[in-house]
């Protein structure tokens, strides 16, 4: 990768550090867009933007950052673009099969099961640069409801407004808070069971 | 007293809207007095750690 001013910038597509950043974001996009020929588009897209507009890159070590930026910006526009084709009444079915697995975390006044409450994890900011927690993260993602995962991924992913996602998806506000609310506590249990027990329990 | 339920779904919120004094007493009460939903909050500061690390595709760096 090599960085010439002004543009054109000759980024050298067979460099490994290229291949790798290309790579990680066809993962990223294909988890938000589930549809792996729209996630190829969106990485094309971002990557073809890159190169018109290396002005906004600050430097080799914020660069993949700010590829990222650029491909999460593409992939909002794509749900933007796309969001009125969606209709909003089938994105929430009023009758809930999931409200009744989340309901099982607490008893019938509202407390914590003995069995579910959550655990004190120790130094999980450790796990941040462990490889396997991210594989782990994925698969606690992809467990998620997959409305819920959508909704979360909306927020936490691609940043957002709660406002804007109610409004991409034909849902209430509240409504969106509830899916927020069980996709976080979803999120901290899957990884408490599947990374941090056992791993770092105290 | 609010409930665990509640305690939760106010933490949540807390990230969407900015809580009233009276939901923000009300959960520093629950939590001073609940060692499960002291764990979830600090659980939710570092999922939000987490995500931020994850949108920037240092997830990746594997």
């Amino acid at each position: 990768m090599k960085r010439q001013d002004p543009a054109p910038t000759t980024f050298l597509w067979d460099d490994p550090s290229i291949i790798a950043i290309r790579r990680d974001m066809l993962r990223f996009a294909q988890m938000q867009l589930r549809d792996a020929a729209i996630a190829e588009d969106m990485v094309q897209e971002a990557l073809i933007a890159a190169m018109t507009n290396t002005s906004g890159f600050a430097g080799r070590a914020a660069f993949k950052t700010w590829m990222f930026a650029i491909l999460r910006n593409k992939i909002v526009d794509h749900i933007r673009r796309s969001a009125r084709e969606i209709p909003g009444s089938d994105f929430v079915d009023a009758s809930d099969p999931d409200a009744a697995d989340f309901d099982t975390l607490f008893d019938q006044r509202g407390f914590w099961n003995p069995d579910e409450r959550p655990a004190t994890w120790s130094d999980p900011d450790a796990a941040l640069s462990q490889k396997q927690f991210w594989a782990v993260f994925d698969i606690c993602l992809n467990n998620l409801p997959e409305r819920v995962a959508r909704v979360y991924m909306m927020r936490e992913l691609l940043e957002l407004d709660t406002a804007e996602i109610c409004r991409q998806l034909g849902i209430s506000n509240n409504n969106c808070w509830v899916i927020l609310h069980r996709a976080r506590t979803g999120l901290r249990e899957c990884l408490e069971n599947r990374w941090f027990k056992g791993e770092a329990l105290a | 007293m609010i409930s665990c339920k509640e305690s939760t779904r106010l933490m949540s919120e807390d990230h969407e809207r900015a809580l009233t004094l009276r939901e923000r007493l009300a959960l520093r009460i629950h939590t001073m007095m609940c060692l499960g939903c002291t764990n979830y909050g600090k659980q939710m500061v570092f999922l939000r750690k987490a995500a931020r690390r994850y949108r920037e595709g240092k997830h990746g760096d594997r």
